[in-house]
């Protein structure tokens, strides 16, 4: 592997995107020493080329504590290994696909939670939220004969109404965020009860659109591996373009070599679930949707001026008001998001069931969204995170629930099991926040 | 050296203003000439953070004139000073932790289209950028809380100047430096002076003052207490212009037993 723009053959490559985590060092610096290099600083640290400069990267970040999505990988494979030889249905092609299509409805909400925990808020009214976005579609639907797209709008329309209330208070009056959707949590739960009525449960047709979302598997072999295909060329062809674009801007590239390992993973990643979810029913509308969300939040965040303000709010607020950033439209519009993101959840939850009940959004359903957000290894205390977290965190949880509910294990011990991991993600957060710290990375 | 035949760029006439019972500035004036690095020094409480506010737009003056190469302007907002061409880089730095560099220089006027980044156009700025004014930054890619405090600093001065301006404003911007990341800003700012660039440095330490600035000007309880030539006045001097001294501390004690309303004032 070689540096393919050959101008520097010690400066290694940047990563274009990924939030600059990488240890190389691209601008030929220094004063240096008397040495032959001296366009070097020596104690700058320069990533080797290949392999070797892979395995000394990867030990220095995890001493330095940038831990990325390592440990909840790690936990996953932990957790699948420990279900799987406890019970051999675990990995069985039915139990994934069913665990793909129960992670959507909390993991939307989990999407929307990353945007706040970028903040370093919280937000602790999306459960009532997308237990009241599922009544209000439930009744429009069927009480009033609304269209299901309509009635779907509307709850949309109306949580996000509600996370623009949160947003000002927060934002315009300076109530802690805590305060003001604790306040939320309590007065839209009403809201949720109160629109639901008397009856308490409104149930939905087992046809037609709502019930659609996750009921829907597209069940030709070539849709999971086309959509993994899609995805994995997608990848490749924009990381070479990217290349492409840098090498003409004369900046640093990533290496050939780089661009290659990265798509090989995601193609075997991608494939290997299209393999498993084709042995059941096929794709599952529910989990494209997911992943589609997900992208395109991971997008917002990274590539957008928007995101980009997210970040320097939760970073530095003051920087970012100096900067010019209007912070108050920052925070509200992330509370809209968070409004928002939890209706389309609680609209998934409703669908799931076929029903809105008093009971949907409600119990666990905010913690598990906020847990997966941290597990996934969004930090709680803002300017750290990525919308994968979401995704990432809800596989974790929803893997031990479901290895659980398989092996008969109460729900008591299920609570129990997933606050110890909840802990250990924050433990895991907290240790190498500090580790950053000392090596002046944080 | 300096340029007094000139215009100056920035010209303060008669600055005054007044917090409650407090009259912080009277009567002060200060002219920066392109090229020029203009210490303001003083000692605490001697006007000087006001004088920045009036001229960053963040505390606008009760009287006085401001003129901008030769016409006069009101500097009511921060961003009014940036739009005329005055960058302020204060002591607390101001910059996200968790970006990289390239963020924090862009920081608030990203490159790209319809609200999509252009990461490639921003990283090739500043590059650049930082090749012009020879900074030596690891990478442009890290976060710059890796970065050492003068190389933040480094950042932070290079941020300003991608607006463009005609002033650079310096607030302390050696405090809490070491040797060698101190020097490293100073020649920063000598190469803001070879680029043309007024240069407003705020600093408390005389030997970088002596060591950079073109002239001095001394704020003494809100008021001018003299401009002198950097070059041709010694630390002495400028140090009793700002205590107001004649001498040494020992002949002050001795002033304010002999005297009780200290006449040891200007």
């Amino acid at each position: 592997m070689t540096d393919p723009t050959g101008e520097d053959p010690l400066a290694g490559p940047t990563r274009s995107g990924r939030h600059a985590k990488s240890g190389s060092f691209d601008d030929p610096v220094a004063p240096a020493g008397p040495a032959a290099q001296a366009q070097i600083d020596p104690r700058l640290l320069v990533r080797e080329q290949g392999l070797a400069g892979y395995l000394g990267e990867f030990k220095r970040r995890m001493r330095s504590g940038e831990l990325g999505s390592l440990p909840v990988v790690v936990g996953l494979i932990v957790i699948w290994a420990v279900f799987q030889s406890l019970n051999s249905q675990f990995l069985s092609p039915q139990n994934l696909s069913n665990l793909s299509v129960d992670i959507v409805a909390t993991g939307l909400i989990s999407v929307g939670i990353v945007f706040v925990l970028l903040l370093g808020e919280i937000d602790l009214s999306a459960g009532a939220l997308s237990g009241a976005a599922a009544a209000v579609l439930a009744v429009l639907h069927v009480n009033q004969g609304w269209s299901p797209l309509a009635a779907m709008l509307a709850a949309v329309a109306v949580s996000t109404l509600l996370g623009f209330v949160h947003g000002l208070f927060f934002a315009k009056v300076g109530v802690p965020s805590f305060v003001v959707t604790l306040a939320g949590m309590l007065a839209w739960t009403g809201l949720q009860l109160w629109v639901l009525g008397p009856n308490g449960t409104v149930n939905l047709p087992y046809e037609g659109l709502v019930a659609s979302l996750t009921s829907t598997y597209f069940n030709q072999v070539i849709a999971a591996y086309g959509l993994a295909g899609v995805a994995v060329a997608g990848f490749l062809v924009i990381s070479l373009v990217g290349n492409a674009r840098r090498r003409s801007a004369g900046i640093p590239t990533r290496t050939t070599g780089d661009v290659i390992l990265r798509t090989a993973v995601l193609a075997v990643v991608a494939f290997g679930a299209a393999y498993v979810l084709n042995q059941y029913k096929g794709l599952p509308l529910a989990l494209l949707i997911f992943l589609v969300v997900v992208v395109v939040a991971d997008f917002v965040q990274r590539r957008t001026r928007y995101g980009r303000k997210v970040f320097a709010v939760g970073g530095n607020i003051e920087a970012a008001r100096r900067a010019g950033i209007s912070v108050a439209t920052v925070r509200i519009s992330v509370f809209m998001i968070s409004g928002a993101m939890a209706a389309v959840g609680g609209v998934f939850a409703a669908s799931r069931i076929a029903s809105a009940s008093q009971a949907t959004g409600q119990s666990n359903v905010l913690m598990m969204a906020i847990a997966a957000a941290v597990i996934g290894g969004t930090s709680l205390f803002g300017g750290r995170g990525t919308a994968y977290s979401a995704l990432l965190g809800m596989l974790v949880i929803q893997s031990i629930a479901s290895g659980m509910a398989l092996q008969g294990v109460s729900n008591s011990i299920q609570f129990m099991v997933t606050g110890a991991v909840l802990l250990a993600a924050v433990v895991i957060d907290s240790v190498s926040r500090r580790s950053q710290k000392a090596a002046g990375r944080a | 050296m300096t340029t007094i035949t000139r215009t100056p760029v920035l010209a303060l006439e008669g600055i005054s203003k007044r917090f409650g019972a407090v009259q912080a500035l009277t009567e002060v004036d200060l002219e920066v000439h392109a090229g020029e690095v203009v210490a303001l020094v003083g000692d605490n409480g001697a006007g000087k953070s006001t004088l920045i506010k009036v001229i960053a737009g963040v505390g606008p003056p009760d009287s006085g004139e401001i003129r901008w190469e030769g016409s006069a302007v009101t500097i009511p907002s921060p961003g009014a000073a940036q739009s005329l061409g005055i960058a302020t880089v204060y002591q607390d730095l101001a910059l996200c932790d968790n970006l990289d560099v390239v963020g924090n220089l862009f920081l608030g006027r990203e490159l790209g289209h319809f609200g999509v980044l252009d990461e490639v156009a921003m990283e090739k700025r500043s590059r650049d950028l930082l090749h012009t004014l020879s900074i030596r930054i690891p990478s442009v890619r890290i976060p710059v809380a890796s970065l050492s405090g003068g190389q933040r600093q480094t950042v932070a001065i290079s941020r300003s100047l991608l607006g463009k301006p005609k002033i650079v404003m310096l607030d302390e911007p050696t405090a809490a430096l070491g040797v060698e990341q101190t020097a490293q800003v100073l020649d920063l700012v000598e190469r803001l002076r070879s680029q043309g660039l007024g240069v407003i440095l705020i600093s408390h330490n005389m030997v970088d003052v002596k060591a950079v600035a073109d002239r001095v000007a001394v704020l003494r309880l809100g008021r001018n207490n003299g401009v002198f030539d950097a070059k041709r006045t010694t630390q002495e001097e400028i140090i009793s212009a700002i205590t107001g001294a004649t001498d040494n501390a020992v002949s002050r004690r001795r002033a304010r037993t002999d005297q009780p309303k200290d006449g040891a004032d200007d």
